[in-house]
């Protein structure tokens, strides 16, 4: 805690989650005052590492880095601060009951019963998805285009972009992407391979985290955005869980001079005369800066933190309508001992392991969703990290998954009851392919939709904090009014995954924002 | 119309037909000699009852009523209505004590005008708003976050526009003591067989007046009593083409003809600002509280508008309806206008329009390029027009307190 006698800050920010952290390393590096606050007792927000049982860890929410922003680690240092990867450019395992697995990793395909035809498609089809991300991919690094006023930057950014899809990429291959980018997933993978179990783990990766199935119009940008938004469809295990990562974030943050404060909840964000004023937290503490940026949920920070009334009507409405459904379970389980997945080595269990056997399952999964049941056959993307990091667990190991689909609003409510037989439900169908389970399990936990917002307050329990769809990426993001991360409220900032380029554990919302605030500084 | 016909106007009669009946129809209907009538929102609504001369010269000359029901009338009230209003509303709502009203316009958050109409201030904790266009959606929008409620009282509340010159001595005549102390925007309270009644200094006529607002149910027994009170007053119900007329001639703006409401306006540039339609007054820019595109106004004050709202004193005696406005004759084409009469009383041929800024500052010339028709032929005309500064009926008597006693 800080002595009284100075509450001044150049900028004050309200959540200390991954984008918040790296905010304020960047604002500090640049020589400015700042504070963070996070409300709970340790930084991270949804990107974190909790206890789960008999001492064993486990990331809470986030579990496979996939997307860090490269420019942020370099910027900020963030190996010399701590991160650590314990498995990098692992692979996906597409899981298969009678265990003939399919191996996926960025270029190659195997097993599963896949043919040559399907195998070579693959090669090609994932080359031009990461010729396409790279095309786009800078656009992550960048504010969104202000197109109703473009400055030089959006004119050089607006150029580079053109430039990239008509000469970089080609006409023929332009041509192919724009009539892919509002395509959904499963008329691209129908177009382009025979193998079910292919389809069905591909389409796993445009539809989670989402609240569309294979079906869904537009889920193949998410598809894209995913390598897009990455290190090229690298994905790796942080020692330490996902913890480690905003530990990492942190520790940059402090090194160049923030201060970071846990336990710190911010009731309110103050106004006075139409411009932010500092904010005031729970135990009436105080904080004055004429800029505050938030890295809480937009809804939260509009609506809660500095109120309507301090904005403008159809500004509040706009906020009120950004879609963010979150349509998936997080399940955690201490393990006595590995279990045994038929087909699969123990080295293997270092992968991610998918559940989505084919894209008619994942689309039947998610039509319970849509009316409000859980899905009784759910998809799953499995982590059992402990296998590759031996300070999650003293003995044992910890698996770690993410569920969909779960609605938000479950019919009947998300009753202990409803709970538990969800929890029966994920545990049943991992046995479908590690049949010995429960032997192992010492302790399991379901985290709901509604838990990951009570939680982690991700409205909605969208972890992107906005479902990440066409109308509502790049200037559309989060409302075009605040796309550039300023709000229409003097000195009020956002710098979460509600802003450009979106949730996942990347940084770069972060880092934008800061940069917006000190190129709001110079005018 | 066979008695079985006769509209009941207390009774939910939708299944009969697809238009309401104000509570004053029946004895309105007493008064109709031409059947001219038009929708105005859900209602029907006289257009003219006998002679839009005379009943023009009722609302100059004696005492006119127009029957306002089918105005938006919303009811907001709660702890925050105040600061609710004051969001709403690019006016300093703080200054707007209980028992006031006033005109006010709201926008959208570009800046762009929504409506404009007249807000009561009938508590401290409520206010009733009275809109030209439906309200709903701007209210449910805006009241997201306030602890306020608000309902639509359209259907609720019978009401009726009492203007001329003879209307403060019919009002006492019928027992309203005091009635000749309210100010200009003085809202009353008055005793009244089935319940107090509202009355306020109001209108749009740009004449001494006022507007009474009672229940459903008490709104023939105020048209009787009226025309008893003013039996010797020469009382005249009246249609839209007269108030049409007083207000161009009172340099009044009108929904849908001097504005298109910012928010079922869709083409950019279609829609107008409060400084482009003649109201900065009506902006509180510094008010201190946010308030709806008040960023935009500050924005558009830095930068200048883009049109300017002229009342123009046209040469001749032939009305420029629908005219081009032009810097000279034959010249660059810099606006239109929007309304546009012979005004009887002040005698001037007048016209409401929008210029091209910077063109139109009082004491400018512009010309309109007139069409008219002669024994069916058309034939076209250049006019003159000056810029005015005041409107061009403003009598004392609109304002005077007490006003005088006939």
């Amino acid at each position: 805690m800080t002595d009284n006698t100075n509450k001044s800050y150049d900028v004050i920010i309200v959540g200390g989650g991954h984008n918040g952290l790296v905010c304020a390393a960047y604002l500090a590096k640049a020589g400015k005052k700042v504070v963070v606050l996070e409300a709970e007792n340790q930084v991270g927000g949804a990107a974190i590492t909790g206890e789960l049982s008999y001492g064993k860890k486990v990331s809470s929410c986030a579990q496979f880095l996939n997307q860090l922003n490269g420019k942020v680690s370099k910027d900020l240092n963030l190996t010399k601060h701590g991160l650590k990867l314990s498995a990098s450019n692992i692979s996906t395992i597409a899981l298969d009951a009678d265990g003939d697995h399919m191996r996926l990793t960025k270029n190659s395909v195997k097993g599963g019963g896949i043919n040559e035809t399907d195998a070579e498609n693959y090669k090609e089809f994932m080359s031009l998805m990461h010729e396409y991300a790279a095309t786009l991919g800078f656009l992550i690094d960048l504010p969104p285009m202000d197109i109703f006023n473009l400055d030089w930057d959006d004119k050089v950014s607006a150029m580079k972009l053109g430039w990239k899809l008509r000469f970089g990429l080609g006409a023929e291959k332009m041509s192919e992407l724009l009539r892919m980018i509002g395509m959904n997933i499963r008329d691209v993978l129908d177009d382009e391979f025979d193998n079910e179990h292919l389809k069905g783990a591909l389409s796993f990766d445009a539809v989670l985290g989402t609240h569309t199935g294979p079906y869904s119009p537009g889920n193949f940008l998410n598809f894209l955005y995913r390598i897009a938004a990455g290190k090229a469809g690298a994905v790796d295990i942080p020692e330490g869980g996902m913890g480690a990562v905003t530990e990492a974030m942190s520790n940059a943050a402090i090194a160049n001079g923030a201060e970071v404060r846990t336990g710190a909840r911010v009731k309110s964000i103050d106004v006075d005369n139409c411009a932010v004023t500092g904010v005031t937290l729970e135990d009436g503490e105080v904080l004055s800066a004429e800029i505050v940026a938030s890295n809480a949920n937009m809804k939260t920070t509009v609506y809660d933190m500095v109120g309507t009334r301090h904005f403008e009507a159809d500004f509040v409405k706009r906020i009120g309508d950004i879609r963010m459904r979150g349509a998936a379970a997080k399940l955690h389980i201490a393990l006595r001992d590995l279990p045994d997945f038929k087909g699969l080595a123990k080295d293997d269990l270092k992968n991610r392991l998918v559940i989505a056997p084919s894209q008619d399952q994942v689309e039947r999964a998610f039509n319970h969703v849509k009316y409000g049941e859980v899905s009784t056959s759910p998809m799953m993307e499995i982590s059992i990290p402990s296998v590759v990091d031996s300070s999650l667990t003293e003995k044992g190991h910890v698996l770690s998954a993410t569920v969909q689909y779960a609605p938000y609003e479950l019919k009947g409510g998300w009753t202990d009851q409803a709970k538990a037989d969800f929890l029966e439900t994920c545990i049943n169908r991992i046995a479908e392919f590690a049949p010995d389970i429960r032997e192992h399990i010492e302790h399991a936990e379901l985290i709901t939709p509604k838990d990951l917002e009570d939680r982690f307050g991700l409205v909605g329990g969208n972890w992107h904090h906005g479902e990440l769809t066409l109308d509502q990426m790049l200037m559309l993001r989060p409302v075009p009014e605040a796309s550039r991360y300023a709000l229409p409220l003097d000195g009020m900032y956002i710098c979460g995954a509600g802003a450009h380029p979106g949730g996942g554990v990347m940084g770069a919302a972060g880092r934008n924002a800061a940069q917006a605030i000190l190129k709001g500084e110079e005018k | 119309m066979t008695s079985e016909l006769k509209p009941d106007p207390l009774k939910s009669d939708h299944w009969r037909s697809a238009v309401k009946y104000s509570p004053f129809y029946n004895k309105i209907k007493e008064h109709d000699y031409v059947n001219e009538w038009h929708r105005w929102a859900e209602y029907t609504t006289p257009t003219v009852l006998e002679d839009t001369t005379i009943e023009y010269f009722a609302i100059r000359n004696s005492a006119s009523i127009f029957d306002i029901t089918p105005m938006s009338k919303y009811r907001i009230k709660g702890p925050d209505a105040l600061d609710f209003m004051n969001r709403l509303l690019p006016r300093d709502m703080t200054k707007i004590r209980v028992g006031r009203v006033a005109y006010t316009v709201w926008c959208d958050d570009e800046g762009m005008v929504i409506d404009d109409g007249t807000v009561f201030r009938v508590a401290d904790d409520e206010y009733l708003l009275c809109a030209q266009e439906r309200q709903m959606e701007t209210l449910r929008r805006n009241a997201v976050g306030f602890d306020i409620e608000y309902s639509e009282v359209t259907d609720e509340i019978a009401a009726i526009s009492f203007q001329g010159p003879c209307t403060c001595k019919i009002l006492k005549n019928m027992g309203f003591n005091d009635v000749e102390t309210m100010k200009m925007f003085d809202v009353r309270f008055f005793d009244f067989p089935g319940g107090e009644i509202m009355i306020s200094r109001s209108g749009y006529t740009g004449d001494l007046g006022y507007e009474i607002w009672t229940k459903n149910d008490q709104a023939e027994a105020l048209w009787d009593a009226i025309y008893a009170g003013g039996k010797d007053y020469a009382i005249r119900p009246i249609g839209g083409n007269a108030l049409e007329i007083a207000r161009i001639e009172a340099g009044l703006i009108a929904a849908k003809i001097e504005f298109s409401p910012a928010n079922e306006t869709v083409r950019a540039g279609h829609a107008k600002s409060p400084y482009e339609l003649g109201l900065g007054w009506l902006v509180k820019l510094d008010k201190g509280v946010a308030f709806n595109g008040r960023r935009a106004l500050i924005k558009e004050k830095e930068k200048g508008s883009r049109y300017r709202f002229v009342k123009l004193d046209v040469e001749g005696n032939k009305a420029a309806t629908n005219a081009y406005l032009f810097d000279k004759e034959d010249g660059k084409s810099i606006g239109y206008v929007s309304s546009a009469a012979w005004a009887p009383s002040a005698k001037t041929n007048l016209a409401l329009g929008f210029v091209d800024m910077p063109y139109g500052e009082v004491g400018d010339i512009v010309w309109a390029e007139i069409y008219y028709q002669k024994e069916l032929k058309w034939n076209k005309r250049w006019a003159k027009c000056t810029v005015m500064k005041d409107p061009a009926w403003n009598p004392p008597r609109k304002t005077l307190t007490p006003p005088e006693d006939f």
